[in-house]
C-alpha cells in the first residue's frame, strides 16, 4: 500500500468513516464553495481615508517609515531622497512592473535602475505592493517578472510603493482582489504579507531590527 | 534528538541549580507575557477569534482526510509534489530521496518543529549532506550541538555572552578583536555568514504553520526572513508539514493568523507571513524549480477519534509553555522531547507512547494558565489528567506512590480511621524534624525528599488545628 492510502486510510479508520460519507463530502465542499469570512476585526471598518490613515499608523507602529506622493511621477525623487537621506549609493533593484514604468525615473538622472531578480549585492530595492492591509499595516506582495520576491528580502533597504486606492481594511479584502485577478482557488506562487523591517528576538528575547531581511522597510503610498 | 523524557525529574533539578539556564530564562516571562496581554488587550474581538479558530480546527479535523485530498489536487495543479510519510523514518527517507536526486551538498534549512521531531539533520548530516540552519536561534543552537528549549524561541536558554562564545570558537575567519558585546552585532555576524549559505545550498527546507487545502499554499510565518531567503534561493523547495496543518480557506487562515501572532509574540502580526503555491512559473525570474511537500502523520491520525484529538488544534505558539510555571524554573531541555511545555507534556505521550514518557503529565502544578492563554482553547489540564490516568492504570507509576495512594484511599474512605492514624503519624514526624524542623528524608518519599526537603509538621493534624479553632470561636462568641 502506498504512504498515502495508509495515512488515508488510518485517518477514516480513527474517524470510524465508511460508506458513501455524502454528508461530510457536502459540508467540505460548502466550505470551499462560500468560504465564509468569521470574525473580522471593527478596527478597521472605516471609510477609504480612515482606512489610508490607520495603514499608515500601524505601519509606522510596527518600524517602517511611510511617505505619502501626489503622483507616480513623483515616485523617483522618493526613492532619490531616501537614499539620500541613508546615505545610501544612488542605486536601485527594480522589476518590470509597468506602473513604475513612468515613475519619474527621468527626472533622477543620477539614478541607477537595475531591473530583475536580485543576486544579493543590491543595497536598496524597489517593488510595488498589490494591496496594503489598514488593520495590521500590512502589504500585500505578489511574486512573478514585475515584482521578483528576491527583492523583498535580500536588499538591506526595500522601498514599496503602493496605490492609495489599493489599500484595504483587512486580509479578507485582499483574498477577494487576489480571487478576481487570478480566479478563485488561484494563486500567485508567492504571496509576500509584510509587516515592518525583518527582526529577531532569539538572543535574550531583546528584539533588534535587521535580521536576513531588510533593516529598514519604506512604503510611498501613491494617491 | 534522543527522547530522554525518563529523566525528567533528574534533568529538572540540574536545570534548578544551573545558574546561567536560570538567568536565561527571566527572558521567557519578561519576553512573553506582557506583550502578549497587551496585543490581546488591543483587539476586542480576540476571544472571538479564539472560538472560531478552534471552530474551524474542529471541522478540519472532523474532515481532514477530505481536506488533504483536497489540498493534495490542489497541489499537483500548481506544479507540485505530494508525498505521504507515515512514519517520522519514511519522511526522513522521501527528503533525503528529493536531495540526493537534485545533487545536494547543503541544504538550508527554516526553523521547523517537525524536521527536529523526524531529526532530519542527523540523517542528512549521516548521508552525506550538510543541513545549515539559518533561523539565528537555531543556527546558534546548531553551532552548540543542541537542540530547540522552546518551539518558537530555539535558544532561550542560551545568555549572549553564551552565543559570543560560540560565534568566537566557530567563525573563525572573522578577526579576533572584533567586537560582539551587543546583541545587533552577534545578529550582524549571524547575517553575513548565512548569507553565502543561501546562494550556496542546493535544497531549502521549510516547515508550515498551514497548508490551504483550497488553493494548494503551504504558510510560513516569520520574523527574520530567513524562511523566505531558504525556499526562494534554493533550487528545490521542499515543505514538510503534519497532516493536522489543514485549513480549508484562505478566510479560515486569516482567522487564525490574527490570533497566531498575539500569543506567541504580542504581535499584531509577524514581519512575514509567506504563501507559496508551486514551484517557479514560466515567467517568474526567481523561486525554486521544484516544490515539494512532504506529509507526516507520525501518530497524529490515532489521536483522532480519543480524547487526545483536540491537540491536534495546536497552532504551535508558544504561549502554554511561556505562561508555565514549571516551565519557568526548568526550562525547556529538562522535558527531554521535542516538543516542551505544556504542550509538549500532552503531545510527546501521544507519539512516543506513554511508557517513556509518563513523567511529563506529571510535570504541571495545574493552575490552568496554559489552557486560559491557548488561543485555540485546548483543555490541556484536562489532557494531562488523561494520561496520568492511563499511566495509573498501566501500572507505570512508581510503586511506592501507588502504594501511597492505595493506602490513601483506603483511609480516606473510612475517616475515623484516617484522623486516628495521621494522629500517630504528625507527632512522629514532627518529633524527627528536629531543630530545623525540615526532613531530608523519609521512607516511601524518595521521590519527594531526593529534590527538596520535607517541612516538618507541626506536630497537629489540620483537622486538629480546625477544630480547636472553631472550638476558639465559638468560646469567644463570633
Ligand atoms: S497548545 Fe495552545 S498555547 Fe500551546 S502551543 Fe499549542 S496552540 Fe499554542
Amino acid at each position: 500500500m502506498s504512504g498515502r492510502d495508509t495515512v488515508l486510510g488510518k485517518i477514516r479508520a480513527s474517524m470510524r468513516v465508511s460508506g458513501p460519507d455524502a454528508e461530510r463530502k457536502a459540508a467540505v465542499a460548502s466550505r470551499l464553495r462560500d468560504t465564509p469570512t468569521g470574525v473580522i476585526p471593527a478596527r478597521a471598518d472605516l471609510p477609504a481615508a480612515g482606512q489610508q490613515e490607520l495603514f499608515c499608523a500601524m505601519a509606522a507602529q510596527f518600524g517602517a517609515s511611510v511617505a505619502r506622493v501626489n503622483d507616480y511621477r513623483e515616485v523617483a525623487a522618493e526613492v532619490s531622497a531616501y537614499l539620500r537621506a541613508h546615505n545610501l549609493p544612488a542605486e536601485i533593484r527594480i522589476g518590470a512592473d509597468p506602473r513604475l514604468k513612468d515613475a519619474g525615473w527621468d527626472l533622477e538622472k543620477n539614478l541607477e535602475l537595475r531591473h530583475g531578480a536580485s543576486d544579493g549585492g543590491d543595497l536598496a530595492g524597489v517593488s510595488h505592493a498589490m494591496a496594503g492591509i489598514a488593520e495590521t499595516g500590512t502589504l500585500a506582495l505578489l511574486s512573478g517578472p514585475d515584482n521578483p520576491t528576491t527583492i523583498n528580502f535580500l536588499p538591506e533597504h526595500h522601498i514599496v510603493v503602493l496605490r492609495e486606492s489599493d489599500i484595504k481594511g483587512d486580509m479578507e479584502s485582499v483574498w477577494a482582489m487576489l480571487r478576481e485577478q487570478k480566479g478563485k482557488g488561484v494563486m500567485p506562487r508567492a504571496l509576500n504579507l509584510v509587516t515592518g523591517p525583518s527582526r529577531s528576538g532569539d538572543i535574550e528575547q531583546t528584539i533588534i531590527l535587521g535580521a536576513h531581511g531588510p533593516r529598514a522597510l519604506h512604503i510611498v503610498v501613491v494617491a | 534528538m534522543q527522547l530522554a523524557a525518563k529523566h525528567f525529574k533528574a534533568s529538572a533539578s540540574k536545570a534548578l541549580l544551573d545558574a546561567q539556564l536560570q538567568k536565561a530564562l527571566g527572558n521567557v516571562e519578561k519576553g512573553f507575557i506582557g506583550k502578549r496581554q497587551k496585543a490581546a488587550d488591543a483587539l476586542p474581538e480576540f476571544d472571538a477569534l479564539r472560538d472560531n479558530a478552534r471552530d474551524i480546527k474542529n471541522h478540519v479535523l472532523a474532515h481532514l482526510d477530505l481536506y488533504l485530498e483536497e489540498y493534495e489536487r490542489n497541489v499537483v495543479a500548481a506544479g507540485g509534489h505530494v508525498h505521504w510519510a507515515e512514519t517520522a523514518e519514511d519522511a526522513r527517507r522521501i527528503v533525503l530521496d528529493i536531495c540526493q536526486k537534485a545533487n545536494a551538498r547543503t541544504v538550508t534549512k527554516g526553523k521547523s518543529m517537525i524536521t527536529e521531531e523526524i531529526a532530519l539533520n542527523d540523517h542528512l548530516t549521516a548521508n552525506g549532506i550538510e543541513p545549515v540552519e539559518t533561523d539565528l536561534g537555531e543556527y546558534i543552537i546548531q553551532l552548540r550541538g543542541e537542540y530547540p528549549s522552546h518551539i518558537i524561541a530555539p535558544a532561550v536558554h542560551l545568555n549572549k555572552d553564551q552565543v559570543e562564545g560560540d560565534f568566537r570558537r566557530v567563525h573563525t575567519h572573522l578577526p579576533e578583536g572584533r567586537d560582539l558585546s551587543e546583541p545587533v552585532a552577534l545578529l550582524s555576524e549571524a547575517r553575513e555568514v548565512l548569507r553565502k549559505r543561501y546562494f550556496a545550498a542546493d535544497v531549502g527546507i521549510t516547515g508550515a504553520n498551514f497548508l490551504i487545502a483550497e488553493t494548494g499554499t503551504s504558510v510560513i510565518v516569520t520574523n527574520e526572513g530567513n524562511g523566505d531567503l531558504t525556499q526562494t534561493l534554493g533550487k528545490v523547495h521542499v515543505v514538510v508539514a503534519s497532516i493536522e496543518k489543514i485549513v480549508p480557506t484562505l478566510e479560515d487562515t486569516a482567522q487564525i493568523l490574527r490570533v497566531l501572532a498575539r500569543s506567541a509574540t504580542g504581535q499584531d502580526m509577524s514581519v512575514y507571513t509567506t504563501f507559496s503555491t508551486g514551484p517557479k512559473r514560466p515567467d517568474d525570474p526567481d523561486g525554486p524549480g521544484e516544490y515539494h511537500v512532504v506529509l507526516l502523520d507520525n501518530g497524529r491520525s490515532a489521536m483522532l477519534g480519543t480524547e487526545y484529538q483536540d491537540m491536534l488544534r495546536c497552532i504551535r505558539c508558544g504561549a502554554c509553555m511561556n505562561h508555565c510555571p514549571v516551565y519557568h524554573a526548568v526550562g525547556g531541555h529538562a522535558y527531554g522531547s521535542v516538543y516542551p511545555g505544556p504542550m509538549g507534556a500532552v503531545l510527546t505521550p501521544s507519539l512516543n507512547g506513554i511508557e517513556e514518557t509518563g513523567q511529563l503529565p506529571n510535570a504541571s502544578t495545574f493552575c490552568g494558565r496554559c489552557e486560559a492563554v491557548c488561543p485555540m482553547r485546548i483543555p490541556l489540564p484536562k489532557m494531562m489528567r488523561h494520561w496520568r490516568e492511563r499511566e495509573f492504570e498501566r501500572n507505570l507509576t512508581p510503586l511506592t506512590s501507588r502504594y501511597g495512594i492505595r493506602a490513601w484511599a483506603f483511609f480516606a474512605k473510612r475517616p475515623r480511621l484516617y484522623r486516628l492514624a495521621v494522629s500517630f503519624g504528625m507527632p512522629v514526624l514532627s518529633l524527627l524534624g528536629g531543630k530545623s524542623r525540615r526532613l531530608h528524608s523519609l521512607p516511601f518519599a524518595g521521590g519527594w525528599t531526593r529534590h527538596r526537603d520535607l517541612p516538618a509538621p507541626e506536630g497537629r493534624t489540620f483537622l486538629q488545628e480546625w477544630a480547636q479553632r472553631e472550638a476558639l470561636k465559638q468560646g469567644s462568641g463570633h
